[in-house]
């Protein structure tokens, strides 16, 4: 049972990552919608923490629980998001939504099915391997990583993140003329 | 010479003397359990009369003096009759979210204890990155209180809460600044390392002027954090009555409180570990004689001293600076600590690299 | 301990929050009228909805501080190995930051950390 322990605590983890991340879509209450994700990151950030790869679990929390939940709860507030003031959707953007959630489906069943292929072996030797030794997601090794393979990515980045900076001023800029204020 | 350190081993041996190990296992999380729960409570009663008592002293006056010698036990009191309030649920309120507010904030404060050094080797969890998990463990703090102000159904709370959150997200990255100028001199984010790099002398000492700088940014981050005035426009009282927690009264109101203050205690404490050593005694360089003199002290006792003396810090500020402006507040953050930080840890990463530090 | 302090952690506050709610709700007494469970807004009578619009300023500040923290996050790797990689990681982090603080200018002078 002790050797099975991480196998359980994946699939309760699995588990509560589904679950939540249906009520998102369920939940009528925007806000509800919101918070059930942060739940749904805990559960995915604890399932890295299963694969040894404490920094991505951490990072997941503080971009993901910490920025962008407060980012989407200030959106909801910001854009007053009720029952009531929900847009009307036509039969058009429905069958648009069912067109591409499809083919979103074919395309993660394609990569499962590849990935079952190709993990054959290690599918078969359950109890799961829980790398414990590995050092692959401690953060020394990142940081190492980080320059000698991937000095020019990470440069990059910063090009990326500058855009990100300018696409977002842009965009509150021409907010601001159309919504009106109130505080 | 007792520590609690030797306790603890005394108590595990001890355990594991009388019972299997999966009992010991059992036992000491319900040790630990019943710690953590007993530290949060003394710290929230010795917390709120040492602000109490802070208050009256800088403003020359006596403070609360009627319950108890001194008036030490006015916390307690005030415990009592927070715990016979009736904790009431406004009508058009969120009833789930608003309920399980406070309960969050504790459990996010208490989640912060984990890799806090309190003595030497003691501590819950020794965390290869422990500092990091504080950055993210303290940034879903802002969900409980944008939850509680927004279930509130309130205008004042919904406004505090959203202040708040503004407030928190900005200042957390001046912390991460400045906490990231001691990653780069120490080049390890576990507590324990930083704490035995300020063997031969604080940071604060050894790395001069741009540490210097790190503290004050650090300071002045986690009084904005901790929504503590100057920086407590989330419950400006003359404006927002009591901010995010207005509609909360009773224990959960109590609990809210609770959390604030022990937040302060935490950030404080890492402030301490970072700074000023931890648990690590006052160590000048090679002077064996004096450092072994200071060694008597237990560990303890300096990590204890310097986080209450960092506490005392930010109480002194309360009580000096006006509070700010929401845009004063954001123009602070944005124009003047985020780009001295940024050029700040640039100087620090110099200054490790050239080895100009002690 | 290990990383099973996380849960005796999460245990010990739920069990302390819900004790104390708990005891206060038992010797508490509770009484109802038609004001109590208005919203307090000190006594006028409560305007419209609450869950109304609210500044836009808030959403912007949000975004950038998103971007800084994804910066932040990744300046995590670098701090833990800079002293010894080197003269190397100074000049990697001033890239980084030199391109970062052209955005930093472009929103300074766009206005967009202006309060409004």
């Amino acid at each position: 049972m002790i050797a099975n322990l991480p196998n359980y605590i994946f699939f309760f983890l699995a588990f509560i990552a589904i679950f939540f991340a249906i009520m998102v879509i369920t939940a009528k209450n925007p806000i509800h919608s919101c918070l059930y994700l942060v739940l749904t990151m805990f559960a995915i950030a604890a399932n890295y923490v299963l694969l040894n790869a404490q920094f991505l679990a951490i990072v997941q929390m503080i971009v993901y629980a910490g920025a962008i939940m407060v980012l989407f709860l200030f959106t909801v507030m910001l854009l007053n998001l009720n029952a009531d003031s929900e847009p009307v959707k036509s039969n058009l953007m429905k069958f648009a939504g069912v067109i591409v959630g499809g083919t979103l489906l074919l395309l993660f069943t394609a990569a499962l099915r590849k990935s079952i292929g190709d993990a054959e072996p290690v599918m078969n030797s359950i109890p799961m391997q829980i790398p414990n030794h590995s050092n692959v997601g401690l953060i020394q090794n990142l940081g190492w990583v980080l320059f000698k393979d991937y000095v020019f990515p990470f440069e990059a980045i910063s090009i990326l993140i500058l855009s990100a900076m300018i696409g977002a001023v842009v965009l509150g800029k021409k907010e601001k003329v159309q919504l009106s204020t109130n505080d | 010479m007792w520590s609690i350190s030797n306790i603890a081993n005394w108590v595990n041996e001890w355990l594991g003397k009388n019972f299997s190990a999966a009992w010991v296992t059992v036992f000491e999380m319900v040790i630990a359990g019943i710690l953590v729960i007993s530290l949060f409570a003394v710290l929230g009663l010795i917390l709120v009369i040492m602000e109490r008592k802070v208050s009256a002293w800088m403003q020359i006056r006596l403070g609360p003096n009627r319950v108890g010698p001194k008036g030490l036990l006015q916390s307690a009191a005030d415990t009592v009759k927070l715990l016979v309030k009736e904790a009431m649920t406004p009508n058009g309120a969120d009833k789930f979210l608003f309920n399980l507010a406070p309960y969050l904030a504790i459990v996010v404060s208490m989640l912060l204890m984990a890799p806090i050094a309190f003595a030497k080797d003691f501590m819950l969890w020794d965390l290869n990155i422990g500092v990091l998990y504080v950055s993210a463990i303290s940034s879903v703090s802002v969900i409980s209180i944008l939850m509680a102000g927004w279930a509130s159904n309130n205008k004042y709370s919904l406004m505090g809460a959203m202040r708040s959150g503004a407030q928190i997200v900005s200042y957390e990255l001046s912390a991460g600044l400045a906490i990231l100028s001691i990653v780069v001199l120490t080049g390890s984010l576990n507590m324990n390392d930083i704490i035995r790099s300020q063997a031969d002398g604080w940071w604060i000492f050894k790395g001069h002027f741009p540490v210097w700088i790190s503290f004050i940014i650090f300071l002045i981050a986690i009084t904005a954090e901790t929504n503590r005035a100057p920086f407590d426009l989330a419950e400006a009282e003359s404006e927002l009555t009591a901010g995010f927690h207005t509609e909360y009264s009773g224990m959960k109101f109590a609990l809210f409180f609770l959390a604030e203050y022990v937040n302060v205690f935490i950030v404080c404490a890492i402030g301490a570990t970072l700074f000023l050593g931890g648990w690590m005694p006052f160590h000048i360089g090679h002077w064996e004689g004096f450092n072994h003199i200071m060694d008597f002290i237990p560990s303890s006792l300096w990590f204890f001293g310097k986080t209450f003396f960092l506490i005392f810090l930010i109480m002194w500020f309360r009580w000096t600076f006006p509070r700010l402006r929401i845009d004063q507040l954001l123009n602070l953050e944005w124009k003047y600590l985020l780009p001295i930080g940024m050029i700040n840890l640039l100087l620090v990463t110099a200054m490790a690299i050239l080895k100009w530090h002690f | 301990m290990g990383a099973s302090s996380m849960i005796v952690l999460i245990l010990a506050g739920l069990a302390f929050a819900g004790g104390a709610i708990l005891v206060a709700k038992i010797i508490t007494k509770t009484t109802t009228n038609p004001q109590k469970g208005e919203p307090y807004e000190c006594g006028i009578p409560t305007h419209g909805k609450t869950w109304i619009q609210l500044n836009v300023g808030y959403y912007l500040f949000a975004l950038v501080f998103l971007i800084f923290d994804v910066e932040l996050v990744f300046l995590y790797p670098w701090a833990v190995v800079a002293k010894k990689v080197g003269w190397l990681a100074m000049g990697e982090i001033i890239i980084f930051f030199g391109i970062l603080f052209i955005g930093f200018l472009y929103a300074h002078k766009k206005g967009a950390l202006e309060w409004k």
